[in-house]
């Protein structure tokens, strides 16, 4: 039963690859740069063919009457300094420089791709034996190799070329074996290998059809090594003199270079053009398969939902009151609009008229599902939108200044001094290659202007104050040394460190240990209320505002939907979308309900740090 | 860091050991008769018997490489056949040349890419695509080409450089850097398209990392994000690129040490091949394989630097 539907997907999966393969040659021909490379290199195959034939002087035919004779009828390109017919060299000099390379490319191709698919596909100590061998073929340079060779087997190209061949083989070695080593074990392997097809023709039909386009690109640049390498070696004049190449014709005329440069023209742009030509059918052939491999690999903005869905405009529910009604404003959003451009020119709005206020003292939740666009509020008040994403709309307006508008320069002076920012995911929100210690001291000496020991000596404090038990040894760590804990409650020293008025944190809670989540809300909360700040708290958990917030805002797709202090909510959830939260957290939590439960899932982008790399 | 060295030296010296067999192997064992072919046809069955003694040849190829060990060990590497120069002399002698070189262009490439790269990623547009057009056109074409081409435009038709020869830097620094500044450019090219590209793209792909934010966050200036942090992150990819090319710019040295007529190790390595110098290429091979081992070394050390994962593991 098993068997005719394994041969069924082969089939199907074969024919795609025919299919693919097609398209990939289509695709191709509709880039202007990959069709005159390959334009040059069928012509550059053709002469190498045909051209012998129609030269019309016999190459190696000296004469003294024609040393460095000018271009003339018969000698269509002049002569050289044996009197030699330049263009008649030119002709054969193709067919060898190319054949030459082509007999490297095969020989690379044949013992790389064979390597390749026995290590790829049997493993074991055939792995270990050839990674050994690739090490030591690089570790001298090709040309080094070849002119030992030619020390002792003598000037003969091919013999050149087929050594050169064995040492580029590891190109395409690497490749099958990575590619094989991935996809031996995938499921249609398995099921092909189940289903009793003999290991040559799962190699042949399954695992060649993966190599194949990555091996053509591989083909391309190794073909433009053989080719210089093999002028180069010419050019040393230790080829074979008999037989006209590329490279001895370019060291010819490089040694008339006084008398008649020009001589060196037609050799070099014959080998330049060539190698440029495969360099860039490698580099579209490459564009095309990574296309079709993976389409549409780019990104889009972390906004998913809010992209989707049509942005609704309905009214926002609003609740006045609480007790910081009558308190100074410390920032004030209006009308805010956030938008990305997109490939085609336009501009995705992923955040529409969104208002709100916070108070000094105040923390004010943002609360709503992955995409609802509270990440991105948080991230247009701090104006550090990711690549592609303004503010299109709308004013944010800090302490008298619009953030919306204000220069680079000032709102730099403003972050970090004013505003500061807590991240979601702590490890990755350090700088692996600084100690703890310096990526505190170093925005303290620039934005306080004081002196490094001074520093040094708050920083101390600092990661006292935020419960981390060795400050002096934490101070010296790496990040990668401590617990994501411990690099959160860091980043939180690093957040106050200037003493800002306004704190902006990203679900500063979501990635840490459940165990560890209360003592770092606490640690939040003992803080702004000694250093007075306002706060946004952008959070997906009910149980997070209830906990620390004083004003929330609902957020879905882009919008505030409702808004007003933190006990008239709970109370009183009026929009529908607040209510289906709150039923939500209900569900979940249950009868015990004792662990704060997320209401939605975490934003898939953003995987938490699970308890392994908490140590 | 102490046991990383120990282990990198220790797989180096394995390296270059394994070097030695197979290259003594196939260059005394794989070119039929060796006295033969340096005397030429005519010579007369005595005369060749004669000079196979007289080299060594005539013994077993176990005990050749045995002799050969047992001179290496003490700074013994034999004598080319043909000027009868001990091979550590005429080796030595022309290092500092090569090295002068390849150093040159290994700096070059290490300061252009840098700034190319940096540039590249933080200014994107026109600059962007400007040094990706240049990078592929350096990966593509190869560094002789473009060394008779500086040669003939700037040596042959503007006379700024002598085009050939080399002035020793002890006897004229000046004319040294002039001696020097075609050559170690035509040999950087190709590196520089290489590293710029990597670094380039490393800086691509830090900057987007999460930390550059909450740097920014802090208010840091931009130079001492770009440079400091992401900069940072973003060299060991590069350099890791930079230590492969060094092996391409011993090779590269051959040919381009031919076309400015400089007297270093290129220079030996065609004439030795072209006579068939066994003991002379047996040399070359070794001391090259000796740099690329030292050279993998410093780039491991040098990574441990840049990477605290690295040099604390």
């Amino acid at each position: 039963m098993i068997d005719p539907l394994a041969g069924a997907s082969a089939d199907a999966a074969s024919a795609a690859a025919d299919r693919s393969s097609r398209s990939v040659l289509r695709r191709l021909l509709g880039m202007p740069i990959a069709v005159l490379s390959l334009s040059f290199l069928v012509l550059v195959v053709l002469v190498a063919i045909v051209g012998p034939f129609l030269a019309p002087y016999n190459p190696n035919a000296a004469s003294a009457a024609l040393v460095l004779g000018p271009i003339t009828p018969e000698h269509l390109l002049g002569t050289d300094s044996a009197g030699r017919d330049v263009f008649s060299r030119m002709l054969h000099a193709t067919r060898f420089s190319v054949a030459g390379a082509l007999l490297a490319l095969v020989v690379a191709a044949v013992i790389g791709v064979t390597g390749g698919l026995i290590a790829g596909y049997y493993g074991k100590w055939f792995e270990g034996l050839s990674a050994w061998v690739v090490g030591l073929v690089q570790a001298l340079p090709g040309i080094v190799v070849l002119l030992a060779a030619r020390a002792v087997l003598g000037p003969s190209m091919w013999t050149s070329m087929a050594i050169f061949g064995v040492l580029l083989s590891p190109a395409f070695y690497r490749l099958v074996y990575s590619t094989v080593s991935a996809v031996r074990d995938e499921l249609y392997v398995d099921a092909a290998r189940v289903s009793g097809l003999s290991d040559a023709r799962i190699i042949g039909r399954h695992i060649l059809t993966v190599v194949r386009g990555p091996a053509l690109v591989q083909a391309s640049f190794v073909t433009g090594v053989a080719i210089a390498i093999q002028a180069g070696l010419e050019f040393l004049g230790l080829g074979d003199l008999s037989i006209p190449t590329w490279g001895s014709m370019l060291s010819e005329g490089f040694a008339n270079i006084y008398t008649n440069p020009a001589l060196m023209l037609w050799p070099s742009l014959a080998i330049g053009l060539t190698c440029m030509s495969l360099v860039l059918l490698a580099n579209s052939l490459r564009d095309v398969f990574e296309r079709s491999g993976s389409a549409g690999r780019r990104r889009p903005p972390r906004t998913g939902g809010a992209a989707q869905a049509e942005i609704e405009r309905e009214q926002v529910v609003r609740h006045d009151g609480g007790r910081f009604a009558d308190a100074e404003v410390l920032l004030d959003v209006r009308e805010l609009a956030v938008g990305y451009a997109q490939d085609d020119g336009s501009i995705k709005t992923v955040v529409e008229d969104v208002s709100l206020t916070v108070h000094r003292g105040e923390v004010h939740g943002l609360i709503g599902e992955s995409g609802s666009g509270k990440t991105q509020t948080a991230w247009s008040v701090l104006r550090l939108l990711p690549e592609g994403g303004r503010i299109v709309g709308g004013a944010i307006e800090f302490e008298g200044v619009d953030l919306a508008s204000v220069s680079a320069g000032r709102m730099r002076g403003l972050r970090g001094a004013k505003i500061a920012y807590i991240p979601q995911e702590p490890m990755s929100n350090l700088d692996p290659s600084f100690t703890i210690g310096s990526q505190l001291v170093q925005p303290m000496c620039q934005k306080l202007g004081i002196s490094r020991s001074e520093a040094r000596r708050r920083a101390l404090d600092l990661l006292d104050r935020v419960g981390i038990p060795q400050p002096e040894r934490t101070f010296a760590a790496y990040p990668h040394e401590v617990s994501g804990g411990m690099a959160q409650r860091v980043l939180i020293a690093g957040a106050v460190s200037c003493g800002p008025d306004l704190l902006i944190a990203d679900e500063p809670t979501t990635a840490l240990d459940v165990t560890v989540q209360a003592d770092v809300l606490d640690l939040l909360r003992s803080l702004q209320q000694e250093l007075k700040m306002g706060v946004i708290l952008v959070t997906h958990n009910f149980g997070v505002v209830a906990d620390l917030c004083d004003t929330v805002s609902v957020m879905r797709t882009g919008r505030i939907v409702e808004t007003g202090p933190v006990d008239e909510i709970f109370a009183r959830p009026t929009h529908p979308y607040t209510r289906s939260l709150f039923d939500a957290v209900l569900e979940e939590i249950g009868p015990e309900g004792l662990e704060p439960v997320d209401v939605v899932e975490g934003d898939e982008e953003r995987t938490p740090v699970s308890e392994g790399a908490v140590k | 860091m102490l046991s990383f060295i120990a282990r990198r030296v220790a797989s180096g010296v394995v390296l270059v050991l394994t070097i030695s067999v197979i290259a003594f192997l196939l260059l005394y064992a794989g070119g039929g008769d060796i006295a033969r072919r340096l005397l030429g046809e005519d010579a007369t069955p005595e005369t060749v018997a004669q000079k196979a003694h007289e080299l060594g040849l005539d013994q077993p190829l176990i005990a050749q490489f045995a002799n050969w060990v047992a001179g290496v060990l003490h700074g013994d590497f034999g004598t080319s056949w043909f000027t009868s120069q001990p091979v550590s002399d005429a080796i030595l002698s022309r290092l500092s040349v090569t090295l002068s070189l390849v150093f040159g262009a290994t700096v070059l490439i290490a300061i252009v890419s840098v700034v190319l790269g940096v540039l590249a990623a933080t200014r994107r547009g026109w600059l962007d695509a400007a040094v990706q057009v240049l990078s592929l056109v350096g990966t593509a074409i190869p560094a002789f080409l473009i060394a008779t081409g500086l040669v003939l435009v700037f040596a042959i038709n503007l006379r700024w450089f002598t085009p050939t020869g080399y002035v020793q830097f002890a006897a004229s620094p000046s004319g040294w850097l002039a001696s020097v500044t075609l050559p170690v450019v035509a040999l950087s090219l190709g590196g520089i398209a290489a590293v710029t590209q990597q670094i380039r793209g490393s800086m691509v792909d830090s900057l987007r990392h999460d930390y550059v934010r909450t740097l920014e966050s802090r208010g840091l200036n931009r130079r001492t994000i770009v440079l400091q942090h992401v900069l940072r992150n973003a060299a060991g990819p590069g350099l890791a690129v930079l230590g492969v090319h060094f092996v391409g710019l011993l090779g590269g040295a051959v040919i381009i040490e031919q076309i400015f007529a400089i007297p270093g190790m290129g220079q030996v390595a065609v004439t030795a091949t072209s006579q068939g110098d066994i003991p002379l290429v047996m040399g070359l091979v070794i001391a090259t394989a000796i740099l690329v081992v030292i050279l993998n070394l410093l780039v491991d050390l040098a990574q441990g630097w840049l990477n605290p994962k690295v040099r604390l593991s």
